[in-house]
């Protein structure tokens, strides 16, 4: 089944006079259970293709389905709408609100999509990502890793069908960048939750499954890895 | 605890003195709001009190073309048999008491001043007296017999350096439109803690001043007071005195009803001015919060907040500011304003004549009403969430991926 699917995708940004063609021309679909990184040298589209798929935000030509929904038809908030149950976002800095604890940041996406009963739920998310003994810190009494490892739980609390991360492991070390590509694969097998990954960190193109190469806003390689 | 609740809070609690220092912008526009509100209530109320019971009763009966500002002394202007309508009106259950009045203008002369001054003729043993015979500083009061006694204010006394067994010489218009001077012995000095008329007023026995005005069985006005105010209209319809009329005091107050108006409209300019300085504070604050914030609305965003969800988070924000702040200043205002109505503040003489037809005592005793806090309370409240709404609309516009880039 195909979850996302991008067709003949351009996204110019302009600042004043200057135009930059960020994505020119893209195809690209994304099947159910994927395990698949986006890779590219710096300025090459990575982070622009991500926020498509992730409806965050619009290509200035081309259409963007979701679950065979076409978000580029809709408004913002039936965007946020459709994201919410849909899509997790992991990002590259640790994007958690810091005025609430582990705990909080898990549950706030199961409280906007009007989720009761959840402490079990979220318990059991915190403990798969090792950090259920931290539930009551917030993240500035956390490591990155930790900070990292509760945005990950919280991008699975609301079962969503696809997750999206931008270099999740550029800000951590080895281990803790090995710890969380661990547990992202362990859930892609466990849930057959799909997974597409920006990155440039080799330690996580070896996870990898499908390898899509992009190179001045174009894809020139997409290569499956048996 | 509802989500957006809490994390207004936290947001607060995130710059406490940023939150304090806005709150009690709140607090501080409130409580001036509310002294501002109970000062000129207190005032009005005060001013109107004096009004009534130095000057004007609740009720007059005159005659239609008499009018207190010329003290006409003709007959026709006046009138007759006074006493007897005057304990006709007393036999009604709501008054209080009735006494005539008899007003004549004239000039005191002592050594080598003269000062112009307005004669009141009173019945003396009336309870209308009231304000003078309590208010008396020295000597005695008058007896309605006396033809040579005179009753001066205190701060005529103090200027002229006069007190009781002293004598004056008071030049009195007459009604046959002559002058007649006669030499009379201060028996008593009053106050009625309000200088515009206390330095002008002086006060002789209605019959006394008949004879010398020559307006023998005539007074200007029969004076009512009422027991309670609320009855005035009921009064006035029960009152029997054909060929004369029967004003209430909202008719012989009118200046001071105009006056009382304009103040109101005043005020409530002035709470525009400063509700409109605390809703500055108040958006610079939120604007600041929201450009902080940028890219925690981005994610918000990217978790599936909506536009209203991220408007509502800002506008609980300034709810919160809001009812705290007013809260402050209530539990700093409200004490104030009681204080302040028990001891008053004391402005002495503001410098306005009795004649102007507004007199103000020396002494202001703010007058607090629950609706006044409860309006002022509300509009505070009203304003802040107000001033918060640009900004939460400014927060509510990011597309999350522009505040993904934000580096704030
Ligand atoms: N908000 C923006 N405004 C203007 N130009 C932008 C914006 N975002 C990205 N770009 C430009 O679009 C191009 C693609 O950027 P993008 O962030 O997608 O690259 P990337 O592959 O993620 O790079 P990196 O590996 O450095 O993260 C770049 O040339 C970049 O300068
Ligand atoms: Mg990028």
């Amino acid at each position: 089944m195909e979850i996302a699917k991008l067709t003949d995708i351009t996204r110019i940004y302009k600042v004043g006079e200057v135009e930059t063609r960020a994505l020119n021309g893209v195809d690209l679909s994304i099947g159910e259970g994927e395990f698949t990184t986006l890779v590219g040298p710096s300025g090459s589209g990575k982070t622009t293709l991500l926020q498509l798929i992730g409806c965050l935000d619009m290509p200035t030509s081309g259409k963007v389905f979701i679950n065979n929904e076409e978000a580029t038809s809709m408004n913002r908030d039936q965007r946020a709408d459709l994201r919410k149950g849909t899509i997790g976002f992991i990002f590259q800095f640790f994007a958690l609100i810091p005025t609430l604890t582990a705990y909080e940041n898990v549950e706030l996406p199961m409280l906007l999509m009007g989720k009761k009963n959840h402490k079990s739920r979220v318990m059991k998310l915190l403990d798969a990502v090792g950090l259920a003994n931290r539930a009551e810190h917030r993240p500035d009494q956390m490591s990155g890793g930790q900070q990292q490892r509760v945005a990950v739980a919280r991008a699975l609390s609301v079962d969503p069908l696809l997750i999206l991360a931008d270099e999740p492991t550029a800000n951590l070390d080895t281990q803790n960048g090995e710890q969380i590509m661990e547990i992202m694969k362990k859930l892609n097998e466990e849930t057959n939750t799909t997974f597409v990954f920006a990155t440039h960190d080799p330690r996580v193109i070896k996870y990898a499954k499908r390898i899509v190469t992009l190179e001045d806003g174009k894809i020139v390689k997409d290569k499956n890895i048996a | 605890m509802n989500y957006i609740l809490k994390m207004s809070l936290r947001n607060l609690a995130r710059n406490k003195r940023r939150s304090v220092l806005s709150a009690i912008a709140i607090a501080i526009g409130t409580a001036l709001l509310l002294m501002m509100a109970a000062t000129i209530r207190g005032e009005m109320r005060g001013a109107l009190d004096i009004n009534i019971n130095l000057r004007t009763g609740h009720l007059q009966v005159h005659t239609e073309d008499y009018k207190d500002e010329n003290m006409s002394l003709k007959r026709v202007d006046m009138i007759e048999a006074p006493l007897a309508m005057s304990g006709q009106i007393e036999g009604i259950t709501q008054v209080k008491a009735a006494s005539p009045r008899l007003n004549a203008s004239g000039i005191l002369a002592y050594k080598n001043e003269t000062i112009g001054i307005q004669v009141i003729g009173i019945d003396p043993p009336s309870t209308t007296n009231a304000p003078y015979r309590d208010g008396l500083v020295a000597g005695e009061f008058l007896t309605a017999d006396d033809r040579e006694g005179v009753l001066i204010g205190l701060p005529l006394a103090e200027s002229l350096n006069l007190s009781p067994g002293d004598s004056i010489d008071l030049i009195i218009n007459t009604s046959e439109g002559q002058t007649d001077e006669q030499r009379f012995t201060i028996r008593g000095v009053y106050t009625t803690d309000t200088p515009g008329y206390d330095k002008v007023t002086i006060f002789m026995p209605l019959e006394k001043t008949q004879t010398i005005t020559r307006t023998e069985n005539y007074a200007s006005m029969i004076y009512i007071l009422l027991h309670e105010m609320d009855d005035t209209a009921a009064v006035k319809e029960a009152i029997n005195a054909p060929g004369y009329i029967v004003e209430d005091w909202e008719e012989i107050n009118k200046l001071f009803v105009l006056v009382m108006e304009l103040s109101n409209a005043m005020m409530f300019f002035f709470n525009l001015m400063v509700l409109g300085v605390t809703a500055t504070v108040i958006m610079n604050t939120l604007l600041m919060a929201v450009y902080e914030r940028t890219r925690e609305m981005g994610i918000l965003g990217a978790l599936g907040m909506k536009a209203k969800q991220v408007k509502a988070l800002f506008l609980t924000e300034a709810t919160l500011l809001a009812i705290g702040g007013v809260l402050i200043g209530l539990a700093i205002g409200i004490p104030l304003v009681l204080y302040y109505a028990q001891v008053g503040f004391y402005f002495g003489d503001m410098g306005i004549s009795a004649n102007s037809g507004i007199m103000i005592g020396n002494s202001i005793y703010p007058y607090p009403t629950l609706g006044d806090v409860f309006s002022i309370s509300a509009a505070a409240i009203l304003i802040t969430i107000l001033s918060g709404y640009y900004p939460a609309s400014q927060a509510a516009k990011l597309e999350p991926v522009d505040a993904l880039h934000s580096n704030n």
